[in-house]
């Protein structure tokens, strides 16, 4: 007997507002938070009369928030196989502290020290994992105690004082932008030449992506909204990048964040070990019977989350020119929160690399709408803690809703 | 005073898209065991959903008489109030309390918020007396076993002074001694004036103890048989739940065996807490290229724990013995390892141990083999679509996509995405622990016939079941298995059920 023709995979043609509404369902998750982006960011373009958007608030917006972004990556592997880690925000510190040390008082090579930094990170990622996946301590536990003892040792190394400045090749990380092949005055045209090859890119992957599900029989949005759909993308790549070429053009610190989620992505969708993630955090004990090797599949997500977190810690230490004994305080939370934004569920199994980058962002126009506003630092941690409680219960009622 | 203590009359209930029950009429009379029997998804959960007031009033259409008087519950604890207690399927025991402390929990003995302790254990005394469980009211419900716990909860209807006692499935996960025990105490019930329904699979013990039984299909009262009045048979009671005749039980196979494909030897494990419980104790055990070899025991005979400490060591420690597959020894110290040697495991729990229930069928059914699927540690997804498709339509797995989340299956769906997992596998050697646990009957026929074209294709197949009858319909031959160790063999056609509980008993008397 052969199954039913399943109704899901034809597509039904009743109305163009009808296929909207439903497209827009069944993707409420993805498209919610990104909605909501729009929103807030409308709403301080507004309110700041245009300050949000003007070119060198934009670069600014990126350079604030590419650590939360970087280490969010980790955090969403983390999170997705069903733990958390609290010690990103003094891992970085920790590694920062290093960097200073090495670079500034012992005259290390910087490049060099980059790579020491990245490898001590995925070391103390792994010590935690260590604990976590193979002595079976709960990770809130171990790096809860992380989180005090590599902000104890980042005291220890810096001494309660600032170390720096560095020199500038390191500084460029974050203070640098790509240089301009073309000589335009006030404007990067390289800029835009990368950001069409983006748009090109984007294109064409998502077509071969449609062509594919429909060679597979797959319900695809209808055509008009795949183009609309594109329409918006590469407006959104060209005008970012419009915005960027009339300030400096594209930051150093872009160059590294953009693969570096693109790399995520890709390894979360398409990729074995992606699956295996997922389905380590569904359901542990069902993925361990089907021979997925879980301690080592959890080992290896803390080793990765500490080489993100040294990443984060040269990029911030490069940020404020100095290694500081309070460099990252928080950050553990802002990466957290932008994971849970974005969709992640907190029992694991379920989250979006993109959507984390998306509730970074969020989080991130939050802060500095508010500071171009004037709201102190009091008010914008009442606002962010209220968005994130909202963004959850977005979340769980559209799970209730969609289950009923 | 009308004969009925409970009626329920046209109950409809819609769910957006499927009307769930359809103009049901239910009645119960005093104090008597009312079967209510019917496919999974016939509608038995949603009719007593309804009645307990898990689906408030006015949620559903139709009324709700109880001893008379029309109710319109809320919730359950308004329906608990008149004396209406549903134990469910899943217990709902907290396993780090205490029975005391379980029976009385929303329902405390107290004085001004305080509670009176000793009041409360000599209650839970009475209370486990009447049941016949003879525990101290101090044990942790974790150290108790299934069956003791069903108990447990019976005790805790008894609490709320119940009138009407529905069990939904109350003897799925118990073994025959305890389900006797448990059919007896409804017995004991009902001699006291306590009506109960029985929500069950297991049609013998339907037709063992009930009144009436009240057929339910496709959300409709198919009918209610009068047990008193006529002679019913199982058949009879099939006929009506799946609305056609099911002439064998078990699809007829000819068993073709040929090689010994897997055997251990001197296989031994040990409890992964209690240090010194043999869990498997010196077993030996074989199986030929076509044959379905079974394993009886009582629940807690070991069955499962041997099973898994085989495949990959995934239970017990301190494992010794050797495996041999085509008479070389092999290595399956580990879970992947067995899975390349062509062992498969499905589990008996479903849900916790067999199905990422948030994932998608397609996700679940490649789990286990993704290199299958993939190249180079990147997953190619048309292939996968295309495998799972051939798996949904080879297993007819009834769904509305192979996208569709594997929670929201039925039962025998489900086993039918876990038995696809490990076909995709391609194993050789496949251990089933309870392959139609919980599932209904046309789905069991399903599996079975599953089973028989898998040992055609010259697989060596050990079923692990509870169910006697179905070790006896399916199996070429029987272990039997007791306190971890093998207690007999028999070919099937030697095999019947007193046999194998005599081999079970026997050793019962001489290890006592």
């Amino acid at each position: 007997m052969k199954a039913p023709a399943t109704f899901n995979e034809t597509t039904s043609s009743n109305g163009i507002l009808s296929s909207l509404a439903n497209i827009f369902q069944n993707n409420i998750r993805e498209y919610g938070m990104l909605i909501a982006l729009i929103a807030v960011m409308i709403f301080f373009q507004v309110v700041t009369d245009g300050i949000l958007m003007k070119p060198v608030n934009i670069t600014n917006l990126v350079l604030q928030n590419s650590y939360v972004i970087i280490m969010a990556l980790g955090m969403l592997l983390i999170i997705v196989a069903g733990w958390i880690d609290l010690s990103v925000g003094s891992v970085a510190a920790f590694i920062g502290a290093i960097a200073g040390v090495m670079i500034v008082k012992w005259g290390w090579n910087w490049a060099l020290v980059i790579a020491i930094c990245i490898v001590v990170g995925g070391l103390i990622g792994a010590w935690q994992g260590y604990w976590v996946a193979y002595l079976k301590i709960p990770s809130f536990i171990v790096t809860l105690a992380g989180m005090l003892v590599f902000r104890g040792l980042t005291l220890v190394m810096v001494r309660g004082e600032a170390i720096g400045p560095f020199p500038v090749p390191f500084q460029k990380i974050s203070a640098g932008f790509i240089p301009d092949f073309f000589q335009v005055e006030g404007f990067h045209l390289t800029t835009i030449i990368i950001g069409v090859i983006v748009s090109i890119l984007l294109i064409i992957l998502d077509v071969r992506t449609r062509r594919n599900q429909q060679r597979y029989g797959f319900e695809v949005t209808p055509f008009y909204f795949f183009v609309v759909k594109q329409i918006l993308i590469t407006s959104a790549v060209l005008g970012f990048c419009y915005l960027m070429a009339s300030y400096k053009g594209i930051p150093n610190l872009l160059v590294i964040m953009f693969p570096l989620v693109a790399v995520y992505s890709f390894l979360t969708n398409q990729t074995v070990i992606g699956r295996r993630i997922y389905a380590l955090g569904g359901n542990e004990k069902a993925a361990r019977l089907s021979g997925v090797n879980t301690q080592r599949l959890l080992f290896l997500a803390f080793a990765n989350m500490g080489a993100l977190a040294g990443m984060a810690g040269v990029i911030v230490a490069s940020r404020l020119n100095s290694s500081t004994p309070n460099a990252g305080e928080g950050f553990e939370l802002d990466v957290i929160a932008a994971c849970f934004i974005g969709g992640a569920s907190a029992s694991g199994g379920i989250g979006k690399v993109i959507g984390a980058v998306v509730g970074a962002f969020l989080v991130g126009v939050l802060n500095n709408g508010m500071s171009i506003l004037g709201v102190g630092i009091d008010w914008q941690k009442v606002v962010k803690g209220l968005v994130l409680l909202a963004a959850v219960l977005f979340d769980v009622y559209n799970k209730n809703k969609s289950r009923s | 005073m009308s004969d009925f203590i409970l009626e329920m009359r046209n109950i409809t209930k819609t769910f957006p898209g499927v009307k769930a029950l359809d103009n049901v009429n239910f009645s119960v009379k005093r104090g008597e065991i009312h079967a209510l029997v019917g496919e999974n998804g016939a509608g038995k959960s949603t009719l007593m959903n309804v009645l307990s007031g898990v689906y408030p009033y006015g949620t559903y259409e139709g009324e709700i008489y109880f001893e008379g008087r029309e109710c319109r519950f809320q919730n359950i604890s308004q329906s608990e109030e008149v004396g209406l207690v549903i134990v469910h399927q899943e217990l709902a025991l907290i396993p780090y309390l205490s029975i005391t402390e379980n029976l009385f929990l929303g329902n405390e003995q107290a004085k001004n918020g305080i509670i009176d302790w000793n009041e409360s254990i000599s209650r839970t005394k009475e209370l486990l007396d009447q049941v016949g469980l003879h525990e101290s009211p101090n044990t942790l419900i974790t150290n108790m076993g299934v069956g003791k716990q069903q108990l447990v909860e019976i005790a805790k209807a008894l609490a709320k002074r119940v009138k009407l006692l529905i069990l939904d499935e109350p003897t799925a996960s118990l073994n025959e001694t305890d389900s006797q025990k448990l059919l007896e105490l409804l017995l004991q019930f009902k001699a006291r004036g306590i009506a109960s329904i029985l929500i069950s699979h297991k049609l013998s013990e339907v037709s063992k103890v009930a009144d009436s039984i009240t057929i339910l299909r496709d959300g409709a009262t198919i009918e209610t048989l009068d047990m008193q009045k006529d002679v019913i048979t199982e058949d009879r009671i099939i006929r009506g739940m799946v609305g056609r005749d099911i002439t064998h039980r078990f699809p007829p196979r000819e068993s073709k065996i040929g090689e010994v494909i897997f055997e251990i030897k001197d296989w031994n494990a040990y409890h992964p807490l209690h240090e010194h419980r043999k869990v498997s104790d010196n077993v030996n055990l074989y199986v030929r290229r076509g044959e379905v070899v079974g394993i009886a025991g009582l629940m807690g005979a070991g069955r499962t724990e041997l099973a898994m400490s085989i495949f990959g060591r995934a239970y017990g420690r301190n494992i010794s013995g050797k495996a041999y597959k085509n008479g070389k020894e092999i290595d399956i110290s580990s879970i992947d390892k067995a899975i390349a040697n062509g062992i498969a495991y499905a589990t008996e729990d479903r849900k916790a141990y067999g199905l990422i229930l948030i994932e998608e069928i397609k996700d679940n059914i490649t789990l286990a083999n993704l290199d299958a699927i993939s190249d180079g540690g990147i997953v190619n997804e048309p292939k996968e679509l295309t495998v799972t498709r051939e798996y949904r339509d080879k297993l007819n797995i009834k769904c509305s996509s192979i996208l569709q989340l594997a929670v929201n299956l039925s039962g025998g769906n489900q086993q039918k995405v876990v038995l696809s997992k490990w076909l995709f596998a391609n194993p050789e050697i496949l251990i089933l622990d309870e392959p139609t646990r919980g599932i209904d009957v046309g789905a069991k026929y399903e599996i079975y016939t599953i089973i028989n074209r898998l040992a055609s294709e010259g697989k060596g197949i050990i079923l692990i079941s509870s169910e006697l009858p179905e070790i006896l319909g399916v199996c070429d031959r029987i272990y039997v298995m007791h306190r971890g160790k093998i207690v007999g063999e028999l070919p099937a056609q030697d095999a019947s059920q007193e046999k194998i509980m005599t081999y079970i008993m026997r050793k019962q008397e001489v290890t006592q």
